[in-house]
């Protein structure tokens, strides 16, 4: 019993000293990032770029350990209401900016500085046990638009053709209504999905399905095309030669007819801090990552551009 | 008496401050229900305006964003949340009735002892992790059931919902069952019915009015659920022709819509007019089992 009593107050001194030192400790932590926040630079928007600009942002963070950057999603629409009401300092978008934004912005006094930071070939993405292989972009329309509704239209099996889409606010939804469905609405049967990677693993699942994603998501972490799907040739139309968005000579050079860039903006001249980040980008070293996601590399007229708006 | 006298000024006033105390803090979730309902109707009677009344109430079809024709009918979404909820409560609610029988009537303390906690245990699972449950279990298993290419659809959302409300349906179907008197379960005895008339021939319908009232809780439950459903059910937007049909309900629009949607535009008072659609229903189901609880207390005591 003495013994027992005699301890306990030690007992209970050493666990207040360790209690006090891990106060400390989280102190000292909650401190250092209180002080950094000041610094951080909010990126927001795209899904499709979300993984590339994060991958950018921790290269460019180990590089710059005074740097600090946070990259979310939400979809191009939400990166470009978020550059409008002041809430990030750098907005992700594979869509250009709608008259309607660009009139908001200017009736609060923004100009927004348009940065491209890569090509994206837009992937129109199927089941691997479906048989069709290519498409030309008015069966892509139509499938979208609910036009056609069975593979066996298409040469395929006689299913029900089930559709995989992104939700409104994604700047690939609005791409793709746009240069692919003629500015058509969309089947109300799209299935609506959170982002690309959800579209994907439906469509390993699903053998009827059908998705459009951008081209970095139809790659594992290996940088070989994931198991389970199958990403379509494309043809301009019925008489062109089909082209896919994995072939980078024929994306290159333009033959793959659903590319696009993707986009960052910044609210009128970039800071220093954010200029840094974005020179990182687009110099061979952030070109190289790029590339190496699966995206496309910036031609020269896009980065010419690029270097005047950085001034 | 004394002791009152005793306590003197300060005593009363301290009585009276904790009063007061108690006093605003009821009457603060009053003002904040109304501040609620105000706000509702404020955000949401100028899509009413720009819309009109007879668009929103009679359209299927809802794309705001539509390059065509920009178009909200909330018909779709209604019909969407309505099946799903139903779906959901004929799975449950039966299963529920029979489980709180059993716990109330048939199983031994011990076993009881053990099986309620783990049915509340059951409310406490997050609704991303049972829509997870759904994208990765129950939709696959539906597509094999009945040979589709996918389980993204109405019956998924329903089984996942028929989960969630079976705590809710449980525990107030058991507390109903336990109030009956026990002169009640005596008189059938003693008259000769066995245990199993006497549950179904007096002690449920003694219950009868809160075993409906926790059918309504559930279904409570089952319409204001968002993350489950919008998971689960693949959020297409047509008008729904069956349940294995990919359907989207009000929660699950407002969710996937009010992320992106321009502050103070047309877009954005609709979704708060679905709000209102919303919190009418939940508001009247709830009420409603309200009053079924209050007229069974009165008529048992």
């Amino acid at each position: 019993m003495k013994n027992k009593t005699s301890q306990s107050p030690k007992k209970l001194a050493g666990w207040a000293g360790r209690i006090g030192l891990a106060l400390l400790l989280s102190g000292l932590f909650l401190v250092r990032p209180g002080i950094a926040q000041k610094k951080m630079i909010q990126i927001k928007g795209s899904d499709t770029m979300v993984n590339l600009v994060q991958i950018m942002a921790e290269e460019y963070m180990a590089k710059n350990p005074g740097a600090a950057l946070a990259v979310l999603g939400g979809g191009s629409g939400t990166g470009i209401t978020a550059i409008i009401n002041g809430t990030c300092d750098l907005a992700n978008h594979s869509r250009e900016w709608k008259d309607k934004e660009l009139q908001l912005a200017a009736e609060k006094g923004l100009k927004p500085r348009i940065f491209a930071i890569a090509i994206d070939a837009l992937s129109i993405v199927i089941n691997e046990k479906n048989p069709i292989d290519t498409l030309t972009i008015t069966q892509v329309g139509s499938i979208f638009r609910g036009e056609i509704q069975n593979w066996k239209v298409l040469g395929g099996p006689d299913q029900k053709i089930s559709l995989y889409g992104r939700q409104s606010n994604s700047g690939t939804y609005a791409f793709l209504q746009e240069h692919v469905l003629n500015n058509k609405d969309y089947s109300p049967e799209v299935k609506e999905m959170n982002g690309n990677a959800q579209i994907i693993e439906a469509l390993t699942r699903d053998e009827a399905g059908i998705g459009y994603v951008g081209v970095g998501y139809v790659y594992d972490e290996k940088g070989q095309p994931r198991k389970g799907i199958k990403v379509l040739k494309i043809r301009q139309d019925d008489n062109s030669p089909a082209y896919s968005p994995l072939d980078k000579e024929a994306v290159y050079s333009a033959k793959y007819p659903i590319s696009r860039p993707l986009y960052q903006s910044t609210n009128g001249k970039p800071s220093a801090a954010v200029a840094q980040f974005l020179r990182f980008e687009l110099s061979p070293e952030g070109q190289a990552i790029v590339e190496r996601e699966g995206f496309f590399r910036i031609g020269k007229d896009l980065m010419a551009q690029n270097e005047k708006n950085l001034r | 008496m004394r002791s009152v006298k005793k306590k003197g000024i300060l005593a009363d006033l301290r009585e009276g401050l904790i009063h007061r105390l108690f006093q605003t803090s009821g009457l603060m979730v009053i003002a904040i229900l109304l501040g609620i309902i105000a706000l509702l109707l404020y955000t949401s009677v100028p899509a009413f305006r720009e819309i009109g009344l007879r668009e929103f109430l009679t359209s299927t079809r809802w794309d705001p964003t539509s390059p065509e024709k920009p178009e909200y009918g909330f018909l779709s979404m209604l019909a969407s949340t309505i099946m799903v909820t139903i779906g959901a409560m004929v799975i449950s609610f039966p299963l529920g009735v029979a489980v709180a029988s059993y716990l109330s009537d048939v199983a031994a303390p011990k076993v009881r002892e053990i099986v309620k906690p783990i049915v509340e245990l059951l409310a406490a699972i997050p609704s991303v992790v049972v829509g997870f449950i759904g994208i990765t279990l129950v939709g696959p298993l539906i597509a094999r059931v009945f040979n589709l290419s996918h389980g993204l659809n109405a019956l998924n959302g329903s089984l996942l919902l028929a989960i969630m409300a079976l705590p809710t349906i449980i525990s107030i179907s058991e507390d109903s069952l336990n109030a009956v008197p026990v002169s009640y379960v005596e008189a059938s005895l003693a008259l000769g019915a066995n245990p199993w008339e006497t549950l179904i021939k007096v002690k449920i319908p003694a219950a009868a009015s809160g075993i409906i009232a926790s059918l309504m809780l559930g279904m409570g439950r089952a319409i204001g659920e968002t993350m489950t459903v919008l998971m689960a059910t693949g959020n297409a937007r047509a008008f729904p022709s069956g349940f294995l049909q990919s359907v989207r309900t009000l929660t699950a629009n407002i969710a996937i819509e009010l992320g992106e949607v321009p502050y103070y535009s047309t877009h954005y008072y609709a979704l708060f007019a679905l709000g209102l659609v919303l919190f009418l229903i939940t508001f009247f189901i709830n009420l409603s089992a309200d009053v079924i609880l209050e007229k069974q207390k009165r008529k048992l005591q």
